[in-house]
């Protein structure tokens, strides 16, 4: 490391000499951030034009070192003392490479809202995050050790201007520093380190400085984050995140004792982290967090109005190096994130990870459009690698659009929303319900069909022939039971009558009764002749023929005693003699219709069942 | 006594009739699902158990590679350094119908996980199996009979113990199988359609990729036609029923790789041959008898007998001396275990350890059966009543597989179908007894009827009516009791003669059961108890004994549920935080869920077909420190896995499975002796344990610091506290442990320098670690922030 300090300031003697322009740093205050293990350098700047040219740039370095690892950079016009962020726009900005400067240094031109002309002066903020700037030194420790990570920066500022005032101020996490780079005008206070002030230092002034510090918040380091956010217009977003999670700090060594971690946590296990927070939008609905061999039971779920905290702990304490993988998923409310403008739709959702203080390596995020979406496009606040893909889902025929955006190193300043437009007809939402609709109702169609039509192959062959004759033979059956019981309604008929005449002693209205009996029993059996013929003529019905002969036999008999006793009856009421003499008169009428009623009645349960 | 005014009211009341039990099947499909989601609404849709592990990781692996991949696949991440070929030792009937599934949902885009689809297959083919158990009982005993049997089937407990959803096992698909190849066996019978016997041969042929208890049947059928043609029902239909089945069906078995020529060369199998050969016999005889004169038929049966006797001999010798000559006489282990209960536990340890291969015992018939085993002898009688070759088949199965139920409690899996269809039977049976006795006798309820179709309602009321008057008049007529009876019998007499008369059997029973009203009415009371009672306690097993998964576990405590997902936490890490190709040796148990799981290879796991490999690793587990180390090391193994209940109190770990590894490893290497571990004949770890159990390996993995937890190291399985309770491990190194203790890993530590022929200088080094090692321990002490 010390190798590279050495270049950097030969290559910034060596350089130094040309004036960019004649801008100077009236002051600078700048504030380092290491409570995480991001780190963000806010720097506020007090620009004066000491020239004569009106300037609407100003120019920002950065060693290789940091370029590299810069993932965000924003700068916008400090209004006052009161840092208003939320009412400023930020400046626009641009990577330069100016001539005549180091190559070593990245150059990023900020763009001033008004040109200064001589004499003014504007300030400024510049916020920059940086990620895998804290090296843990050792790199490997045992689970009792905390974590000791080292940060390295200039104690001056870094400018191609001459900066008249400057202060430095570095933020830790703990007040445990192991050590620190002393330069004259250097204090450590609790869990701050103050450089400065320094005054009127030239341009590209560099003094390294390293500091030593414990750091146990959590390294966790996503090394695949791949967010799916399926829009569904039944009024449903689907958001599925799968995570590929490391500890990024550093690694552990000679095991893990649950024993040393259980009964002294804090201590045996410092550099570990347990649990995560995601803060989900409000209304987040079956929230599940999962991973390939099936629920993770250790989470919570807190939600108000406002947002939806979701706890989770991987199945194991993370210790540095260890690795583990997950998925949470969770339905958002389609009204909250879909609007239209004209005659577009778009999604407004926010594209980063939304657990704290996790590092993305690289971020791949799918918005799943549904089926026959048109007309795509995406606007995104940073730059970001897009492309499209099909994905198929349930039902689908064409397959859904997706967009694919694909960022790397991605940190929580990244949660901001992005908006994908697209067309969409409404109509096309009722394309899948109608699918399955005429499906079955297809599929039914062909069961009617089926059923009803004659899919014999050999018209001529004897089974079928038979089986023909049987379905006639089974119509012929049906019609004779149906009549052989519409005798049997005649029948109770007549008792119906006995039974009035024995009540009112109306012997006409019996007569009369017994008339029609007599009418419709005469059509029965006029009915019954071809059926019998029928039936006695097919070879299929041989085996039915004796009983249906019987039951005929039966009913005929059936007929005769009925007869018999209603005319018995009906005499004796004519000649009035007792009831009790009647019952004893038709007593055995009585016991042998009875027998054959049941005689006839099991006839017809077999016959039934055939 | 219905009455339908005319044809068209009758097929319509068929169609009705039909409807209802298409929508009455339906439901008691939906039911067989629904009731075995228990395990998934309680817990989670996850994979249960061990085996249910490799299922999913083989059809994980048809899915992603196709289906000649899958036949061809050798398996490097078990058994190793040996291997395994899945396709050809696995039945894969299970597998290709899950990735069929997921195959097709996916062609039609609905984006299932194969997970899903494993967990839910077993849900969905108990409906099936149901479908099955009505289609059968229905050949058997009718519709009534079929119905109540699928309703039986779809809630049996026995059944559900291996299909709730996520129990992933050949046995979900195999039980239906198995119902259905009975099926169409005994439709077959029943039709004699060369149609029917072509699907048994094909169901045969799905059963035979589904579970190795294809035997079953195998052994059943020919039974069944050997029963037949000795008690003379030999038919045309029974031949049709059974020789296809026999010639087809061995030819696609041995198209199953896991089956092969051990479709002919196993004497498994030989009963169908031999059967095959005697129904041909009889068939020529039959056609003989047909073709010749009774006397010339009498000459011929001598003639034949006595040469049929000789050539009998002479096969029957040689098939025995082909049996005898092969070393387990033909019979695979747990075949052999089936016929003589203690042949496992006196040859075979590796088969006796599993819980599922011991004998049942009485509560267990009544857990998994219920009230089954009470009705099972009501639908015996049944089946006997009219005895038709379906029934007698249904009877014999009941037989044989109440016998092998007593032998292995895992086979009460083929119980509780025969169980179901009897009581089924039984059920209905008895229904309809006491439901026509009721019709017969209430007027209200057989007038309504006829009401309800005949037009005059007021003559048709009167009339049963009139009828039960005039039956009822002769008893009230007379008090005293003995004229009751003589009447009645005389009555009965009767009736008997009527019946004669029209020569029905049907009609004699109905007469003769026709019972008194009140007792019949109570009977259906009783009845309908009996099957509210059944029904709750299926719900029950179904929703507390059957539904946990056995990779999480809960308890319920006074603050709430508990979770142990300690499992899952050990093999997540494994997964993510060990290099792909290390070894993880663990007791066989859990090789399945590490290969699956953790994507780990493992030395050995549940397919248990090599007993030396098992073997070694029961003697490294039973063996000193340094013993197992040499035998892990040479094993190329680099973590070692053990379960350890005692700190929660869970008491299947592998201190209680201890004593099968020392029997297993003893087995093949005799100076580990079963002795050793016990301390007058008694397996103990507390202070009275013997040293060889003290110093073995399994004790110190499991108990390696847990005095620390509670000052006394009380186990909670064992209730005792244990023998030794300090003392450190110098060539394993604890690596990881789960939240509850009940999974412990340890890595190998790797071997120390030598210093070449200096023991002084190395004893020394030695010292001068362990001084090194205090000297760290004394810095930690130190470290000012800790």
């Amino acid at each position: 490391m010390g190798f590279r300090f050495n270049l950097f300031l030969f290559l910034i003697a060596m350089l130094s000499t040309p004036v960019l322009s004649d801008l100077i740093l009236a002051k600078v205050d700048r504030r380092i951030d290491l409570t995480s293990q991001i780190v963000r350098i806010t720097s506020v700047l007090k620009v004066e034009n000491a020239g004569t040219d009106v300037v609407s740039e100003v120019l920002f370095a950065l060693p290789e070192y940091q370029s590299k690892n810069l993932v965000f950079m924003q700068a916008f016009p400090n209004g006052g003392k009161g840092k208003t962020k939320a009412s400023t726009t930020s400046l626009p900005f641009q990577v330069v490479n100016p001539e005549g400067m180091p190559p070593a240094l990245t150059f990023y031109s900020v763009s001033l809202p008004k040109g200064l002309s001589k004499g003014e002066s504007f300030t400024f903020d510049v916020f920059v995050v940086f990620t895998h700037s804290l090296r843990p030194f050792p790199e490997e420790i045992t689970q009792a050790d905390s974590q000791i990570v080292l940060f390295q920066d200039s104690a001056y500022y870094l400018s191609p201007y001459e900066v008249k005032v400057q202060s430095l101020t570095v933020t830790l996490p703990s007040a445990r520093v192991e050590s620190y780079t002393k330069l004259h005008n250097t204090k450590h206070v609790d869990s701050e380190i103050k450089y400065g002030p320094y005054e009127k230092l030239p341009p590209f002034s560099y003094s390294p400085i390293v500091i030593h510090f414990e750091n146990n918040r959590p390294f966790a380091v996503a090394q695949q984050l791949v967010r799916e956010i399926e829009i569904s217009h039944w009024g449903n977003i689907q958001v599925t995140e799968h995570y590929n999670l490391v500890h990024g700090g550093a690694q552990n060594k000679g095991g893990f004792s649950r024993l040393d971690y259980q009964v002294r946590a804090h201590v045996r296990g410092s550099s570990s982290f347990r649990h995560l927070t995601a803060k989900l939008p409000p209304r987040a609905r079956s929230v599940y967090y999962r991973d390939e061999i099936g629920n993770i039971s250790t989470s919570h779920l807190w939600g108000d109005s406002r947002k939806t905290e979701l706890e989770i702990e991987p199945r194991y304490p993370m210790f540095g190096g260890w690795r583990t993988s997950f998925t949470i998923g969770y339905g958002l409310p389609l009204k909250d994130f879909l609007f239209e403008s004209g005659k577009k739709r778009f999604l407004n959702i926010t594209f980063g990870c939304p657990i704290d203080d996790v590092v993305v390596n690289n971020l791949i995020v799918k918005v799943v459009l549904p089926e026959g979406s048109k007309d795509i496009s995406v606007a995104t606040p940073f730059v970001v690698k897009q492309s499209q893909e099909v994905k198929y889902s349930h039902l689908d025929i064409a397959g859904r659009p997706v967009v694919v955006l694909e960022k790397t190193n991605v940190v929580p300043e990244h949660n901001v929303h992005f908006q994908v437009y697209y067309k969409f007809n409404t109509l096309s939402l009722l394309r899948e319900p109608l699918m399955l609709i005429s499906g079955f109702f297809l599929l039914f169609i062909t069961c009617i069909v089926y059923m009803h039509a004659d899919i014999t192959i050999s018209k001529s062959s004897p089974s079928y022939l038979a089986k023909l004759q049987w379905d006639e033979v089974q119509a012929a059956i049906q019609q004779f039971r149906s009549s052989i019981n519409r005798c049997l309604v005649v029948h109770d008929k007549l008792e119906a009558s006995l039974r009035d005449l024995s009540r009112t002693g109306d012997v006409q209205s019996c007569k009369a009764a017994r008339k029609a009996a007599d009418g419709s029993l005469k059509e029965l059996a006029k009915e019954l002749k071809p059926l019998l013929a029928f039936l006695q003529s097919s070879p299929q019905a041989t085996q039915l023929w004796p009983k249906v002969e019987e039951l005929v036999a039966k009913e005929r008999e059936m007929q005769e005693k009925l007869m018999l006793k209603h005319s018995t009856v009906v005499d004796s009421y004519e000649k009035k003699s007792g009831v009790r003499d009647i019952e004893n008169r038709i007593a055995s009428l009585q016991q042998k219709l009875v027998a054959l009623r049941q005689d006839v009645d099991e006839l017809l349960e077999f016959l039934d069942e055939i | 006594m219905e009455v339908p005014e005319n044809g068209t009211s009758a097929s319509l009341r068929y169609a009705f009739g039909n409807v209802l039990s298409f929508f009455i099947l339906i439901l008691i499909g939906v039911l067989a699902f629904s009731i075995r989601l228990f395990s998934v609404i309680k817990y989670e849709s996850v994979i249960h158990e061990f085996d249910p592990y490799f299922n999913y990781r083989v059809t994980q692996y048809l899915t992603k590679k196709g289906i000649y991949e899958f036949w061809n696949w050798f398996d490097d991440r078990t058994w190793y350094p040996l291997g395994r070929v899945i396709g050809g030792t696995v039945y894969p009937g299970l597998t290709l119908t899950a990735g069929s599934i997921w195959w097709l949902v996916n062609s039609l885009n609905i984006p299932l996980s194969v997970e899903t689809v494993c967990v839910f297959t077993a849900p969905i083919f108990s409906a099936i199996a149901s479908w099955a158990t009505y289609l059968l009982t229905k050949e058997v005993k009718g519709t009534g009979a079929g119905l109540t049997a699928a309703a039986i089937l779809a809630m049996v407990p026995s059944y559900i113990s291996r299909s709730v959803a996520g129990s992933y096992d050949n046995e979900a698909v195999a039980i239906f199988a198995l119902i259905f190849t009975f099926y169409l066996y005994v439709k077959t019978l029943n039709t004699g359609s060369l149609f029917y016997a072509t699907l048994n041969a094909l169901a045969y042929f799905y059963m035979v990729c589904s579970w190795g208890g294809y035997t079953f049947i195998i052994n059943l059928i020919p039974m069944h036609v050997l029963l037949c043609i000795v008690t003379g029902r030999y038919s045309p239909r029974l031949y049709i029923a059974y020789a296809p089945l026999v010639i087809l069906g061995t030819l696609l078995a041995s198209l199953v790789p896991v089956v092969g020529f051990n479709a002919v060369m196993t004497s498994e199998h030989f009963a169908s041959f031999l059967v095959f050969i005697i129904i041909h016999v009889v068939a020529f005889v039959y056609y003989v008898k047909g073709l010749l004169s009774p006397k010339m038929f009498k000459v011929a049966v001598a003639l034949v007998v006595s040469v049929g006797m000789v050539v009998c001999c002479a096969v029957v010798a040689v098939l025995v001396a082909l049996v005898a000559s092969s070393p387990t006489k033909g019979w695979s282990g747990r075949s052999l275990s089936l016929l003589d209960p203690t042949y496992a536990s006196k040859y075979i340890p590796i088969i006796a350890s599993v819980s599922e291969h011991q004998p049942p015992t009485w509560p267990s018939y009544f857990m998994d059966i219920n009230v089954l085993a009470f009705l099972v002898p009501a639908g015996i009688i049944a089946c006997f009543l009219p005895l038709s070759d379906a029934s007698c088949f249904v009877v014999l199965y009941i037989v044989t597989s109440v016998y092998f139920s007593g032998v292995m409690v895992r086979l009460m899996l083929v119980l509780a179908p025969a169980a179901c269809i009897m009581s089924g039977i039984a059920l209905s049976q008895a229904f309809d007894v006491l439901t026509r006795s009721v019709k017969f006798q209430l007027p209200g309820v057989s007038g309504n009827l006829q009401s309800g179709a005949g037009d005059t309602t007021s003559s048709t009321t009167v009339t049963p009516s009139d009828v039960v008057k005039t039956e009822k008049q002769p008893p009230t007529d007379n008090s005293e009791d003995t004229i009751k009876e003589r009447t009645s019998k005389k009555k009965k007499k009767k009736e008997k003669e009527h019946v004669e008369k029209v020569s029905l059997k049907s009609q004699i029973q109905k007469r003769l059961l026709v019972l008194p009203l009140d007792t019949s009415i109570i009977g259906i009371l009783l009845l309908v108890l009996l099957g509210a009672f059944y029904v709750v306690h299926c719900v029950w097993a179904a929703a507390e004994a059957y539904s946990a998964p056995s990779i999480v576990l809960t308890s319920h405590s006074h603050d709430g549920l508990h979770v142990f997902d300690d499992f899952r936490e050990a093999y997540a890490w494994l997964s993510h935080n060990t290099e792909v190709d290390d070894k993880v040796a663990s007791w066989w148990d859990y090789g399945y869920q590490t290969t699956a799981m953790a994507n780990r290879t493992v030395i050995v796991d549940n397919n248990t077909w090599n007993n030396t490999h098992i073997a070694t690793v029961g003697t490294a587990m039973s063996s000193p420190e340094k013993a197992a180390w040499e035998i892990f090391n040479s094993l190329d193994v680099k973590y070692v896995l053990v379960v350890f209940g005692g700190l929660v109190g869970y008491p299947s770990d592998d201190i209680n499975k201890f004593l099968w590894m020392v029997r297993i490893g003893g087995g093949v290497f005799p100076h580990i002796k079963e002795p050793d571990y016990l301390r007058d004949g008694q397996y103990r770890i507390d202070s009275q344990a013997t040293s060889t159990m003290l110093n073995c390996l399994m004790y110190k993995l499991a108990y390696y610091r847990f005095v620390e937890t509670d000052g006394k190291g009380f186990d909670r399985v064992r209730r005792t506290e244990i023998g030794k309770k300090h003392f450190k491990l110098t060539h394993f190194e604890e690596v990881f442990t789960t939240h509850h203790w009940m999974v412990r890993i340890y890595k190998l530590k790797p071997p120390k320098n030598r210093i070449r022929g200096k023991a002084k200088k190395s004893k020394s080094v030695s010292k001068g670690s362990t001084a090194t090692s205090l000297k760290r321990s004394g810095g930690r002490k130190r470290n000012p922030w800790h």
